[in-house]
């Protein structure tokens, strides 16, 4: 006991063998990650609350009959964590290859890579006459600020997040439908436009697939002109209030070609306004969407 | 989040007139009246437990939910539209778009016991004579299948009307221990007046809560948790230790709720006692709400039961004018008031945390457990939620004490238990059987075989249960011997299979059930229910299953059973792979 009021409590667990100590209240999955081992996530972001819905972090704790989050589930004294037992690599294997089987996940290097680490081969399912159940939605294209590609959503909700409690308090998009026919949707399904939606482009920011992305990376895709490696990042602080959100401007041939804010900012947390995410037509002209009257 | 944007479509007068009848009725007593609303956030949270009852009612008046009529709920209500459209669609009840044809949806149920009663021939004529047929999973009617008769489960959803079964005007005769002295659970079935509170008190009717008063609270918490008393929804936890939790939490509103969501297939025994023992439900429910201290009481029950709500509903009105619910509640000094709410047809609705969500007016997707419902249930604050068989036992463990109540079934199943029996059976229907009795004459209970074939297959505990074969005919029904021989016995289902059945027909159905039916929020049951059907149903089309495939029913059982978020994922896989497991699916190797 210690009478400090600024001591940190800490818990020990085991992880891979592996003592490790953390304050009280950090998550497996970060606990994993003080100890040098990586862990794969798809549905936790650092500036979102956790709906731990992917599974793809599970873990093994000893005395536990199922797998557990790791991005969600508290550390706990005495824990025995197995992060690379059969069990686990089993499950993260199957959830990314069932990702990858009903989904276009091209735009997912992150998911890719891990796919690759733990042998996931999604081609299992398709190898008779019946081919297997997919997303299959066509690429929404409502206005020239940012498309909505539903083919490679996961839904991992974090774009609903976005809109919602965790930043913008928008609600403009939800999940509908249920089990496999689930999708983001705005009520019944309206144009972006029509929607309550306030082109805060803050869904994109965290959507990890590219099923939500600027239009101009959409274009420049189509054409088979998305480039990152010969793109510059250039940090700056964006003009229009005094906020001052941090905002990092992606240029391709000198061009705007999307606008992001690093999560880490104490600002914005990667959150922005439609101003500092859309505001550039003064350097680069668009048309921007108007509702209908 | 005063500035909701709400499109310009507006409801009719009809649509209004609608979901104003439902905003000022009964529905408000338990939350509104104690709790402080202020605007943003607190209000739109105090009000949006009324989202389900005003799309129903939305439903119910045009048969489908209009975008104006769903801005008018929005609007009242303080919902995002987004959101109140991603509940809408969550359940299969609901429509939001016009329907081609207007007027009465007819239900049929296609699962296991109506498959093999002959649904598909069923379907066929209703649609012949120009009906608007919808084809359901399980209504909870199993009892009704009939292969000779061709008869099978159906359920009416009205516009304008109220919604019927086909019990509606007919009294029940498919129970068939009407009178055996013996029962505990099922002794007023037939025999009582469902309709009348002096019918139920003239058969003992509130004796137990008048008992439980006199224990007091914690004496009765006592008595449960003595008489080993499990839970009889599925999972078979102590019912003792919950109404412990929830005792011992202080300072914060509590409640208990009965969980008559009762969709798993194969399953109708709540569904006869709430038809036909109403008040016992009620009385139950209140003893629950008095031992564990909670003064708000609600019952969730499925949208495909129109005759067990109305005679619940009928039931909490005539105690509330007696006296028995209310401020005091039949003199205990201990405020109860109990609420209903239908689901809208949405299986995984019937899991605890989802059941709450449901409630609460979100989409019904579970919630990860810890934490658990004893200290964050409904509206996140201490929750018991029992099944109201388990509740029924309550109102023996009062009058006669654990060791009464033990006095019956084995040391660690004590007491009785309804089984639901079904499928090629000559009577089936819901029977209470000791703890004990073995699983073939239980078989013979219900009349034997129908049919000239031979016992093939018995799934036990419904879709998310398992099948055995002959071999099982000897087991003792208790929670002990099913676990040691692999198997559950779940909500108590169990559904006869003479070898005439095509299995294979069966489990394709079962698995296509698991994915209409997942609520889709994790990805090892969303996807994997899906593939599980795929492969079920290239297993019935080319006979058998190549190596690969085998080998893919496996993993795909393997990760949904590890990382699924509920128990829903952890069992979708369990009836097919025993099936296979026991050798009764010709083409793959066990
Ligand atoms: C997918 C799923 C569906 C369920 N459906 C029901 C149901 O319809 N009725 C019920 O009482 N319990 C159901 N349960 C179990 C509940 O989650 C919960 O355990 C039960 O209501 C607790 O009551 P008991 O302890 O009295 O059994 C279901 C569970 C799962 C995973
Ligand atoms: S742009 Fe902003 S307001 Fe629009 S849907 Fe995305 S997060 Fe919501
Ligand atoms: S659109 Fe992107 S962020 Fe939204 S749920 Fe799908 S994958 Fe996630
Ligand atoms: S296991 Fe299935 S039903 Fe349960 S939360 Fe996951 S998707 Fe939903
Ligand atoms: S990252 Fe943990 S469940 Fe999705
Ligand atoms: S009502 Fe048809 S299987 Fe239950």
């Amino acid at each position: 006991m210690t009478d400090d009021p600024t001591s940190v409590v800490t818990v020990s667990l085991t992880i891979d063998g592996q003592a490790v100590e953390v304050p009280e209240g950090t998550s497996i999955h970060k606990a994993c990650k003080s100890a040098g081992i990586d862990t794969p996530t798809l549905c936790w972001a650092e500036n979102l609350t956790p709906v731990n819905v992917c599974r793809v972090c599970v873990v093994e704790v000893e005395g536990q009959r199922a797998l557990v989050p790791s991005c969600a589930r508290p550390a706990e004294e005495g824990m025995v964590v197995e992060t690379d037992s059969e069990r686990v690599k089993h499950s993260r294997k199957m959830v990314l290859e069932f990702l990858g089987s009903g989904v276009d996940l091209d735009q997912a290097p992150e998911l890719q890579k891990w796919m690759d680490h733990y042998g996931s081969d999604t081609s299992r399912y398709d190898q008779y006459e019946l081919p297997a159940l997919r997303m299959g939605e066509t690429p929404k294209i409502q206005d020239n600020l940012y498309i909505r590609d539903y083919d490679r959503c996961v839904l991992c909700y974090k774009c609903v997040e976005a809109c919602g409690d965790d930043a913008q308090h928008t609600y403009a998009i939800a999940v509908s439908g249920r089990g496999f026919d689930a999708r983001i949707s705005t009520e019944f399904d309206v144009t972006l436009p029509d929607s309550a939606c306030v082109y805060c482009g803050n869904c994109i920011g965290v959507c990890p697939t590219g099923a939500i992305q600027f239009k101009t990376e959409y274009d420049l895709r189509q054409e088979d002109d998305w480039r990152p490696e010969d793109q510059d990042v250039t940090r700056t602080v964006c003009s229009y209030c005094g906020v001052g959100c941090n905002l990092e401007l992606h240029t391709q041939d000198d061009k705007i070609v999307k606008v992001t804010s690093p999560a880490d900012h104490s600002v914005t947390s990667g959150m922005l306004c439609i101003k500092g995410r859309f505001g550039w037509q003064y350097v680069q002209p668009v048309d921007a969407p108007t509702r209908k009257a | 989040m005063a500035d909701l944007y709400i499109s310009e479509e507006t409801a009719d007068d009809i649509e209004m007139a609608a979901v104003d009848a439902v905003l000022d009725g009964r529905f408000v007593v338990v939350r509104e009246s104690e709790r402080l609303i202020r605007a943003g956030t607190s209000a739109r949270h105090g009000h949006r437990h009324l989202l389900l009852p005003a799309l129903h009612a939305l439903q119910n008046a045009k048969g489908w939910i209009s975008p104006g009529g769903l801005n008018y709920v929005c609007e009242t209500l303080q919902v995002p539209p987004a959101e109140a459209y991603g509940v809408a669609t969550f359940y299969d009840l609901f429509r939001v778009e016009e329907p081609m044809q207007f007027g009465d949806v007819t239900h049929v149920c296609v699962d296991a016991a109506c498959q093999i009663a002959g649904a598909a021939d069923r379907i066929a004529e209703l649609k012949a004579q120009g009906l608007n047929v919808h084809e359901s999973p399980c209504l909870g009617q199993c009892e009704r299948a009939n292969d000779v008769t061709g008869e099978v489960a159906v359920f009416v959803q009205s516009v304008g009307g109220p919604d019927s079964v086909a019990a509606d005007d007919t009294p029940y005769e498919l129970f068939h221990q009407k009178g055996d002295e013996s029962l505990r659970l099922l002794k007023r079935i037939g025999v009582v007046d469902p309709t009348s509170l002096d019918s139920y008190l003239a058969h003992c009717g509130y004796e137990s809560l008048t008992a439980a008063i006199e224990m007091g609270a914690e004496a009765v918490c006592t008595a449960v948790a003595d008489s080993g008393l499990s839970g009889r929804g599925g999972a078979a936890f102590p019912t003792g230790i919950k109404w412990r939790a929830v005792a011992a939490e202080q300072g914060c509103p509590k409640h208990v709720v009965a969980n008559c969501d009762e969709s798993e297939p194969g399953t109708f025994k709540d569904r006869v006692v709430m038809e036909n023992d109403p008040f016992a439900v009620i009385e139950a429910l209140t003893i629950a709400g008095f031992a564990t201290g909670a003064e708000n009481g609600w019952i969730y029950i499925r949208g495909e039961y129109p005759l067990a709500t109305a005679r619940l509903q009928n039931a909490i009105d005539q105690a509330l004018d007696a006296g028995l619910l209310g401020d005091d509640a039949a003199g205990s000094g201990h405020r109860f008031h109990i609420e209903i709410r239908r689901g809208a047809g949405a299986y995984i609705c019937g899991e605890e945390t989802a059941l709450f969500a449901s409630l609460e007016g979100f989409r019904g997707e579970p919630r990860s457990k810890p934490p658990f419902p004893t200290t964050h249930g409904l509206f996140q604050e201490p929750t018991a939620i029992n099944n109201p068989e388990t509740l029924l036992n309550v109102l023996d463990i009062v009058q006669i004490g654990a060791d009464g109540y033990r006095s019956r079934g084995s040391e660690r199943s004590p007491g009785t238990k309804l089984l639901c029996l079904s499928g090629r059976v000559a009577k089936p229907g819901v029977y209470e059987v000791e703890f004990g009795t073995t699983l073939g004459e239980v078989l013979e209970l219900a009349g034997g075989l129908t049919g000239s074939g031979e016992l093939n297959a018995v799934l036990m505990g419904g879709a998310a249960g398992s099948f055995v074969d002959r071999r099982y005919l000897d087991m003792p029904i208790t929670l002990e011997d099913a676990r040691e021989r692999g198997t559950t016995l779940g909500s108590g289902v169990v559904m006869a299979f003479t070898d005439e059945i095509d299995l294979v027909d069966v489990l394709v159905r079962i698995s296509q059930f698991f994915s209409d039916e997942s609520c889709g929020q994790c990805v090892p049951c969303r996807v994997g229910c899906v593939r599980q059907n795929e492969t079920m149903v290239v297993l019935q089309e080319k006979g058998s299953l190549t190596s690969e495939r085998r080998q893919l029913v496996n993993d795909i059982a393997q990760v949904m059973v590890d990382a699924s978020i509920c128990g829903f994922g952890h069992t979708a896989t369990n009836a097919i792979n025993s099936a296979i497991k026991l050798g009764l699916v010709p083409g793959v190797p066990s």
